[in-house]
């Protein structure tokens, strides 16, 4: 095989604990208890054995990060180790006196999440009252002198409002807008019929995304991607296996992909029993899906395995029981259907009767 | 789009340039992102420092590269640095 590259994009997820209760939040249905989360010593030696291996690129993520009171410890230490360090956040959990501390930190970006562009789908969707701080955490991350970046993520519940969503941003005068589709895994799965968009609202999406991408041309970058389901071609999950991407979980797991805690027979490894370079070079985990002799047919002699490298493993194995096989939401693989059955279910029973999961640990006992 | 060569270009708010060891090249660090940077392209982007005009990194650059007329390549750079959102004026 070739030689193995180092990561160059680290993402911190540093607790699963958050105010908010999305219910497309991605995150594992078994959220990471708070007592089995690494301290800041642990942190602090993620970033370092990371860094020291070539990442640069360090995302704060979570739950929302901004619950660790030593958030700002570890900006610090990102900082003087030279990574570009991002902040993924709701925006609950700080005011502008943190936002300002964090500047003089270091911290290089901020990325405010919102859930809808007005105040009641905002907060029915987060499970508390949010709007109104995202909005003042948005101007307050701008005044410090941060470029404004927003975040929506998309789904059935608020797919229609793009239009407004992007109003809202230009309202707020944000640099740049990403407009997220749910990815499903994790809550996100769980509450799948309730989320996924139909045909015509992902194509009328797409048409108001380019209509204000053509309108806001130097002022405002929006980013659009379609989602999978309704591609055909899967995304190149993680830029593939091993390459560029590793996921610190909460409790100190090495993931290759932030869901890859769902797959079977893959023996994780931890930061606390072993060297993050080790895991890296080494562990079988992270060598599972490297390079292509794990793959089966169709993948294994299609033309287009070196675009998507057989799209997104934990896929696979969610909705076909075998993390080998082609990501269903290939129209080449043959378990294409589920994808397919998925789509007709939304077009025809756009209401489920199934309640929605909202995202909170007492909801964990209430799935299987 | 041309460059005038008074202008005095920096690096666009929330873009870091630095030198990588792991990957013995220069980057330009950005939210959620990284390019790797030709040499040339690093040589004109770590004088883009909102001090110097274009004409100085000309010069500068003349200089350490002891040659003359790179006024081209420079210009030629900064429009496409510009196009990409890497570089601003004043
Ligand atoms: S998606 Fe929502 S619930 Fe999940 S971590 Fe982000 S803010 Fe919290
Ligand atoms: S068959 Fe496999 S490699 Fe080919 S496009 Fe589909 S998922 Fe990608």
């Amino acid at each position: 095989m070739a030689k193995i590259p180092p990561p160059l994009w680290l993402l911190a997820e540093v607790t699963h604990s958050c105010p908010l209760q999305c219910p497309y939040c991605s995150n594992p249905l078994q959220l990471v208890p708070k007592k089995d989360e690494l301290d800041t010593e642990g942190w602090l030696k993620v970033l370092h054995q990371a860094r020291k291996m070539g990442a640069a690129q360090l995302g704060f993520s979570g739950g929302e990060p901004l619950v660790r009171k030593d958030l700002e410890v570890l900006i610090a230490e990102a900082r003087k180790l030279g990574y570009y360090s991002n902040l993924i956040t709701s925006g609950v959990g700080m005011d502008a006196a943190r936002v300002e501390k964090f500047r003089e930190l270091g911290l290089d970006h901020i990325q405010v999440s919102f859930q809808a562009d007005d105040a009641t789908l905002n907060d029915y969707l987060a499970g508390t009252h949010a709007f109104q701080h995202k909005l003042d955490m948005a101007r307050a991350v701008k005044a410090s002198g941060y470029p404004m970046v927003l975040c929506f993520v998309i789904h059935r519940q608020n797919t229609d409002r793009v239009a407004q969503m992007l109003d809202l941003a230009a309202e707020l005068q944000a640099d740049y807008v990403e407009l997220a589709t749910t990815q499903f895994e994790g809550w996100a799965l769980a509450n799948r019929d309730h989320l996924l968009p139909t045909l015509e609202q992902v194509r009328e999406a797409e048409r108001v995304a380019h209509h204000y991408q053509e309108k806001l041309k130097g002022k405002m970058k929006i980013y659009y991607v379609v989602p999978d389901y309704y591609e055909n071609r899967p995304k190149a999950c993680v830029a593939g296996w091993g390459k560029v991407f590793l996921a610190v979980a909460p409790d100190g797991l090495v993931l290759p992909c932030h869901s890859a805690r769902s797959l079977p027979n893959l023996e994780l490894h931890n930061v606390r029993d072993h060297d993050l370079a080790w895991i890296w070079y080494e562990s079988k985990a992270f060598n599972y899906f490297r390079g292509e002799d794990w793959m089966k047919e169709p993948c294994r002699t299609c033309d287009e395995r070196e675009k998507d490298f057989g799209g997104c493993h934990c896929q696979a194995f969610k909705l076909t029981g075998d993390p080998t096989n082609a990501d269903p939401t290939c129209a080449k693989s043959p378990h294409h259907h589920l994808i397919e059955q998925a789509i007709d279910t939304t077009r025809l029973n756009p209401n489920s009767s199934k309640p929605l999961l909202f995202r909170k640990r007492q909801n964990n006992s209430n799935l299987s | 789009m041309s460059v005038d060569f008074k202008a005095v270009p920096r690096l666009a708010g929330g873009y870091r340039f630095q030198w990588e060891e792991a990957q013995q090249n220069h980057v330009l660090l950005y939210p959620e992102g990284m390019v790797q940077l030709s040499d040339t392209a690093a040589a004109v982007l770590s004088l883009c420092d909102g001090k110097r005009t274009v004409e100085a990194i000309v010069a500068q650059l003349e200089e350490d590269y002891e040659t003359e007329g790179l006024d081209e390549d420079v210009t030629q750079f900064l429009m496409e640095a510009e196009a990409q959102g890497w570089v601003k004026y004043g």
